[in-house]
């Protein structure tokens, strides 16, 4: 009986089966859920993570509230939040979202104003948050639409120890200048060892970001106040061929693919001597796994024609328009981005792991100060005197320091920094990749002249 | 390789002389290609190899450049994954992903077998316009229908719901399924079928007992394409679900930073999600090899 010895085989094939699908029917997501729960978006970085971890011991313990979060690369989330907040869905009460944004977003009425939960939470303190992240968080209609979670500035690391045997100094507010002999100094100093890594990596927030504030301190600027392009005036000719030369000429090989990623993986594995970028990568240089720990010097962001020249980040919390849950929304960012949490960090994590760089008070904790002490005052420094509205030598049109504060900034920087990775690969000149660039960007400024 | 060398050892002594040099240079070329083989099929198991390595590696060790081999192995990026301390539950989007996988693969096999059995066995007029009108409905690319059905879904209270999805997978596999398995019902001979009915056999029974029998493996084949298919769907999942219907390919991303390391935790990460595939398509891979080669030859 082949047939019978067959079919009781089956038996318990298909037990299973209707098993897994009563199991997958049971824990399937299906509408959306009650009671005090809200949903949170964010991406997808070492303090995000943390958090994440941290919620539902002490959050959820003390307020009852319950957080499901959604967590997503940089990309991913940019295009997730601008989906659910440009249509209103209210799938997400609470999003990362970075100064970049929060401008705009709320000029088309997608975030829920602060101002009022702020003043009524004064265990918060607002006044703590450090001026320029209140600043870069405030829209043109003066209101507060997000809270910091962590920011950065820009400043330039090297290696101490490489710096010493070569008998070299680095100044304490060098310029360009300095930095690129100091990078021929010190370039193969170690075998294997570059001058300097700077990303090249093409993307609005990759190579545009620092070579953005190089330009405003060589004298240059995307726009003029009234929207005209000036991607090929002599200053921002002089600032990109500097950066390119530089990075040509003691950067990092393959320089052209290399972002902040990149160049993080070049420091941490001593392939280079110097590195200008973000503030936060002083967190991972210092950590207890890092090979360089203690052999990295800081310093604020080279200069030339201005007094400073770092730029200005931060991840905040933005809450949507359309939620239905402002108070508890509300409740999460003022948990997640108060001293307490810091503390908690502090205390659970380590004080390297704090989301730093958004109030006073984190830079006067002792602990704090001895954790980061090599890197947390130039840190503090760089942050609070950037100024958002005037980061360079002539008036802006809008706010921004390394990006200007329009939604077609994503795709113009990256277009742009597409010809600009092309010329420091070596496939064309400066001055054709600005001729093009000045193109589109003329195109986007003519939009805005009428206004 | 030992059985690729065997067959061919105990026979060399004895015949090198006496083989003519024809059947010398056939069994040569028959090395060769064996040889070929073998290197192509490491070429293409190599990187599921290194990604099974590299998920057993620390951080660190996973982003060193050369890589290295023999760092030690540890199970972090594993723990990572399962929320041991106290990070994403996984749980939620792999039963997501398994309820959406398997309702859509069971509808479209409730779907596609009778549409299959009015293209191949009881033909409908212009069955072949029917084939290319099913074909066609795969032409659009998906991203072209990401942005209407986003809006459906807003506008129908069915965001971040995953019977949309599997609403959304069964269609997207119906064309597929119904072509494969009208390849797979065309190998079933009508005169078994008219001896049925002969006997008094209905439709239903003629289905059950006839053609499920001989279309078993077609059928298996179809299932276990479809399965994949949903398994592995990213672009919808990801901007159709959210919060509560979230799938394994989309929770998968979210391990990917632009800040720090991750190779090691998306690498554990990948492996635990292509288990479940792998197990369905090792269980049913004598079914499979004869499905698919079952239309193959005609």
């Amino acid at each position: 009986m082949p047939t019978l010895t067959l079919r009781a085989a089956r038996i318990p094939v298909v037990a299973l089966a209707a098993g897994a699908l009563l199991a997958g029917c049971a824990g399937m997501g299906g509408g959306g859920s009650g009671g005090k729960t809200i949903n949170v978006l964010m991406v997808n970085n070492p303090q995000m993570m943390d958090l994440q971890k941290l919620t539902a011991k002490h959050f959820t313990k003390e307020t009852g509230i319950r957080v499901n979060f959604t967590v997503l690369p940089e990309n991913d989330v940019r295009d997730k939040i601008s989906q659910d907040f440009s249509n209103q869905a209210g799938q997400y009460d609470v999003a990362t979202i970075s100064n970049f944004e929060v401008p705009f977003y709320a000029k088309n009425g997608w975030l829920l104003p602060l101002d009022d939960h702020v003043a009524d939470d004064r265990a918060f303190d607002q006044k703590d948050i450090l001026p320029s992240m209140r600043e870069s968080l405030t829209a043109d209609d003066g209101k507060l639409y997000a809270e910091p979670f962590y920011g950065e500035s820009s400043f330039l690391m090297y290696r101490k120890d490489v710096f010493a045997e070569k008998h070299l100094t680095m100044p304490k507010r060098p310029t360009w200048r300095q930095v690129a002999e100091l990078a021929a100094e010190v370039d193969g100093a170690r075998k294997g060892m570059r001058g300097i890594c700077l990303r090249g990596l093409p993307g609005w927030g990759e190579l545009m970001a620092p070579l953005t504030t190089v330009v405003n301190t060589f004298g240059g600027t995307w726009f003029t106040k009234d929207w005209k392009a000036r991607l090929t005036s002599p200053e921002f000719t002089e600032a990109t061929n500097f950066y390119v030369d530089l990075v040509r000429k003691h950067g990092e090989s393959g320089a052209a693919q290399s972002g902040f990623a990149e160049c993080l993986n070049n420091l941490t594995q001593g392939k280079t001597a110097m590195w200008y970028d973000a503030t936060s990568a002083a967190g991972s240089l210092e950590s207890a796994k890092s090979p360089v720990r203690g052999k990295i010097g800081y310093v604020q962001a080279p200069v030339e024609k201005t007094k400073s020249s770092g730029w200005l980040y931060t991840w905040a919390w933005g809450v949507q328009k359309a939620s239905r849950n402002t108070d508890n929304a509300w409740k999460f960012v003022s948990w997640a981005s108060s001293k307490e949490y810091e503390e908690l960090v502090g205390r659970t994590l380590g004080w390297s792991n704090v989301p730093a760089g958004k109030r006073a008070s984190t830079y006067a904790n002792p602990e704090y100060r001895k954790a980061a002490g090599t890197f947390s005052e130039v840190t503090r420094r760089s942050i609070t005197s950037a100024d958002p509205r005037d980061p360079g030598v002539q008036p802006r049109p809008t706010i921004g320091i390394q990006f200007v504060d329009i939604p077609e900034f994503s795709d113009l920087g990256t277009k742009v920094a597409q010809e600009i990775s092309a010329a420091i690969a070596g496939k064309q000149s400066v001055d054709s990749a600005l001729e093009k660039s000045q193109k589109l960007a003329e195109k986007v400024g003519e939009e805005y002249q009428d206004d | 390789m030992t059985s690729l060398t065997t067959p061919a050892a105990p026979t060399a002594p004895v015949s090198v002389s006496a083989t003519p040099p024809g059947a010398r240079r056939a069994r040569r070329r028959g090395a060769a290609l064996g040889l070929l083989a073998w290197l192509v099929g490491i070429l293409f198991v190599l990187p599921v190899v290194w990604m099974a390595l590299t998920s057993f590696h620390s951080e660190a060790d996973a982003a060193t450049n050369p890589p290295s081999l023999t760092a030690p192995l540890t199970l972090d990026g594993y723990r990572e994954f399962f929320g041991v301390n106290g990070g994403a539950d996984p749980w939620p989007p792999l039963l997501n992903s398994l309820g959406a996988s398997l309702f859509s693969t069971a509808f479209v096999l409730v779907l596609a077998l009778p549409a299959a059995y009015a293209l191949s066995i009881r033909r409908v007029r212009k069955w072949t316009d029917v084939m290319f009108f099913f074909l066609s409905t795969k032409m659009l690319p998906v991203v072209a229908g990401l942005l209407p059905v986003y809006l459906f879904a807003k506008n129908t209270g069915f965001l971040d719901n995953i019977w949309l999805l599997v609403i959304l997978y069964t269609s997207m596999n119906l064309p597929i399924a119904v072509w494969m398995m009208q390849s797979f019902l065309s190998e079933v001979p009508v005169a078994l079928i008219e001896a049925a009915q002969m006997d008094g056999a209905k439709l239903p029974t003629v289905l059950l007992r006839v053609v499920a029998p001989i279309a078993a493996p077609g059928i298996a084949a179809t299932s276990l394409i479809c399965f994949i298919f949903s398994w592995n769907e990213l672009l919808f999942a990801n901007v159709l679900t959210g919060v509560v219907a979230q799938t394994a390919p989309a929770f998968l991303t979210g391990f990917v930073t632009s800040q720090g390391l991750f190779l090691a935790q998306v690498c554990a990460a990948s492996m635990v999600i292509s288990l479940p595939v792998l197990a369905a398509g090792f269980a049913a891979q004598d079914k499979l090899v004869q499905g698919l080669s079952l239309g193959a030859v005609k």
